[in-house]
């Protein structure tokens, strides 16, 4: 039985006479374990059958977990890395957020999770699309929750994501950097798994129409990056995100107004106004392709044809997974 | 007196060089200079401290300034002084980050920062002795701008002009130093990129903007931060006099802490404001008078600025301070005004666990009675 267990026993209201210090003693254990423990998810199923009134303790210790967890954002203790990642809130806020998303909503299945590296940089290359980024946003789940290493996905973003207020914070919390060479190269050069959509808003912008069709990608910069890090590169085809926003339309004259890429008509939006921005459930495949490695390139970073052609290799092997998936998903919105 | 050898000692012995014996430092009269002279004094290798500075320090620095000569002219004469002492080296410090409502305010910090450097490098450019220039630059040298990588390396180039004065004002002087190192490529350049200096006795704009009790931030930002101590300058500034460390160097602490964080170990209150509603507001009091809040300071607080050290570390070996112990050390040193301290937070959190312990116990013994008077009743 552990220490954990056994604290949650001794809270438990009918075991302890109250004495006020020895209720704080407690107290403090449940606490300390909660913080070093994990708690969360901990709370097991042997607990609840073992002792009578086992509901109560399940609670007591998410309270005192919840309430530990305002004490240290409130007192400021966690930390945040250089990028400003905060992985304390992005593990207990965020995830459980995008998760209910990504499991209920969109019923994301997962392959070839054995590609993702368990240990050392790598750089993850997927396809973008459905006006809104929630397929950078699932992909990150899926890393996270799916792939045995269970890592944290750093993304590279546009640069409009961080001149929006409110935005900007949020994304730099949940390890979003700017797409940028010094940033990306930093990332892998300390072993991280950095996520990368070189089609940016081509992507997510593109009509309906052009579905699961891969656009431009850009000058390849990504890929020297890597090459020059010695980073392997992982294609990631992202089946379904196309469907969240069907793109019917981009009114463009109001998008140089308020200086965006573009202004997504919707059959939801701007219809439907604020209800418009649910995205519409359609089944999600997100596959891992193998790893393509780039160690032995290192020397090459700066050669344009090398660079062109590694993007081609990345960009075709997207493609055609793209394709293989969407055979296996005849219905967009089925199971 | 410091007698014994400096921690910097068995650094300089693998290289042996020779500490200046006369040594200029510009900005006495001010806390860092009055700091960096007094060091020097006191260290035995030196053998002439002099002080260039037209203004006469505060009673409280004053006997920090023991030893030093102190003469008081800017750098328009800084010529004779630098020529005619002989000097070494010279410490450039007066670099102001903000405007002196009482010494002038903008006008007057322009013409020092970038006015005073020119004239300081004229003279320096002429000083056949020189063997030495070391200048308080800042990050701030990197400017802020939406594209900016995460991290600034010393070979960062900064993407737009800054809106900040300060900002302005070390760009121009950073070319400056970039002219005369063409020119004098006999003379070891150290140019030190200083992020904010903290620590508990240190009174800066940023010192004083922490210690209001509720502090205004822009909505929808929190900039990544970072703080080097007074001591870990003071130590990095004076082992550039003694040994040589040509070059340009990022001194920060590291690790980083996100402004909310900051107010929050502080344990002060967050105000959040529209940008430019404190904008306006900062240029208000700027015009009349109060407040050394700047666009400097609004820049800093929306894009956040954290540079990589690792260059200082391998070249002066030596590891400042963390930016958190930093931190800690100035939050130390401001016990009142806290509102929500750390303390409070826990005794709070234990005051609920209690509290909701105490009602189910209550709850439970009633459940419990009322069971067995229903037993009873049977």
């Amino acid at each position: 039985m552990s220490a954990e267990e056994r604290s949650a026993r001794q809270v438990l209201p009918g075991s302890v006479s109250f004495r006020p210090e020895s209720v704080n003693g407690h107290h403090r254990n449940g606490v300390n374990g909660h913080v070093n423990g994990k708690a969360d998810g901990v709370p097991p199923a042997p607990l609840h059958q073992g002792v009578a009134d086992g509901p109560g303790d399940v609670w007591d210790a998410r309270v005192a977990a919840a309430l530990a967890f305002l004490r240290r954002r409130l007192s400021g203790q966690y930390e945040v890395d250089d990028f400003g990642f905060d992985p304390e809130l992005t593990d207990g806020v965020f995830h459980p957020i995008l998760k209910l998303l990504y499991r209920d909503w969109f019923r994301t299945e997962v392959s070839g999770v054995e590609n993702v590296p368990e240990s050392g940089g790598a750089l993850l290359v997927g396809n973008h699309s459905g006006t809104f980024a929630w397929d950078a946003l699932m992909l990150t789940v899926a890393v996270r929750d799916e792939t045995p290493a269970q890592r944290h996905l750093r993304l590279l973003g546009a640069d409009l994501v961080f001149r929006v207020p409110v935005v900007s914070e949020l994304a730099r919390k949940s390890g979003v950097t700017v797409a940028c060479n010094p940033d990306a190269e930093r990332l892998m050069s300390t072993g991280e798994l950095v996520g990368v959509f070189p089609e940016g808003f081509k992507g997510i912008g593109k009509h309906y129409s052009q579905r699961y069709k891969l656009q431009r990608f850009g000058r390849g910069g990504f890929v020297s990056a890597a090459l020059r890090t010695g980073t392997p590169i992982v294609p990631v085809a992202i089946v379904g995100a196309e469907e969240t926003y069907p793109l019917l339309a981009d009114i463009k004259p109001l998008a140089r107004l308020l200086g965006v890429p573009f202004f997504p008509v919707t059959p939801q939006f701007p219809l439907l106004g604020p209800l418009g921005l649910v995205p519409l459930p359609s089944k999600w495949l997100i596959r891992f392709c193998p790893p393509i490695p780039t160690a032995h390139l290192t020397d090459a970073a700066d050669d344009p044809m090398v660079v062109y052609n590694l993007a081609d290799q990345v960009r075709e092997t997207i493609q055609a997974t793209l394709h293989d998936l969407l055979k296996d998903r005849p219905d967009p919105f089925g199971l | 007196m410091v007698t014994a050898p400096l921690p910097g000692a068995a650094v300089t012995s693998a290289s042996p060089v020779t500490p200046p014996r006369v040594v200029v430092v510009t900005g006495v009269s001010r806390f860092l200079g009055a700091r960096v002279a007094a060091r020097l004094v006191a260290d035995p290798r030196v053998e002439r401290v002099v002080g260039l500075d037209p203004h006469e320090p505060s009673a409280r620095l004053a006997g920090l300034l023991d030893g030093v000569e102190h003469i008081r002219a800017d750098a328009r004469h800084a010529v004779r002084a630098i020529g005619e002492l002989g000097a070494e080296a010279v410490v450039h410090l007066a670099v102001n980050g903000a405007p002196d409502p009482q010494h002038g305010g903008r006008a007057a910090m322009k013409e020092q920062n970038v006015i005073g450097t020119m004239q300081l490098l004229a003279a320096c450019q002429g000083a056949p002795r020189l063997r030495k220039l070391v200048l308080r630059s800042s990050t701030a040298a990197y400017g802020a701008s939406f594209r900016d990588p995460a991290v600034f390396t010393e070979e960062t180039e900064p993407r737009a002009v800054p809106r900040g004065p300060f900002a302005r004002d070390i760009l121009d002087i950073e070319g400056y130093v970039r002219g005369f190192r063409r020119r004098r490529p006999d003379v070891a350049a150290t140019v030190l990129r200083f992020a904010p200096m903290i620590s508990a006795t240190a009174d800066t704009t940023l010192t004083r903007y922490l210690a209001l009790p509720f502090v205004p931030t822009v909505i929808g930002r929190d900039a990544r931060l970072q703080f080097v101590h007074v001591d870990d300058a003071l130590e990095i500034l004076h082992r550039s006099v003694v040994e040589d460390h040509p070059g340009t160097f990022n001194v920060a602490g590291a690790g980083v802490l996100s402004l909310s964080q900051v107010i929050r170990r502080a344990g002060r209150i967050s105000v959040p404001v529209l940008e430019p509603a404190l904008s306006a507001a900062v240029s208000m009091a700027r015009n009349v008078g109060v407040g050394q809040f700047g666009l400097d300071q609004i820049d800093l607080f929306v894009h956040g600025r954290v540079v990589d050290t690792s260059r200082l570390v391998k070249e002066f070996g030596f590891t400042p301070r963390s930016t958190a112990e930093a931190l800690d050390d100035f939050v130390a040193g401001f016990p009142d005004g806290a509102a929500l301290t750390a303390d409070r937070l826990e005794a709070a959190e234990r005051a609920v666990l209690d509290r909701i312990r105490q009602v189910r116990a209550a709850g439970a013994a009633a459940l419990r009675a009322a069971e067995s008077r229903a037993g009873a009743g049977q």
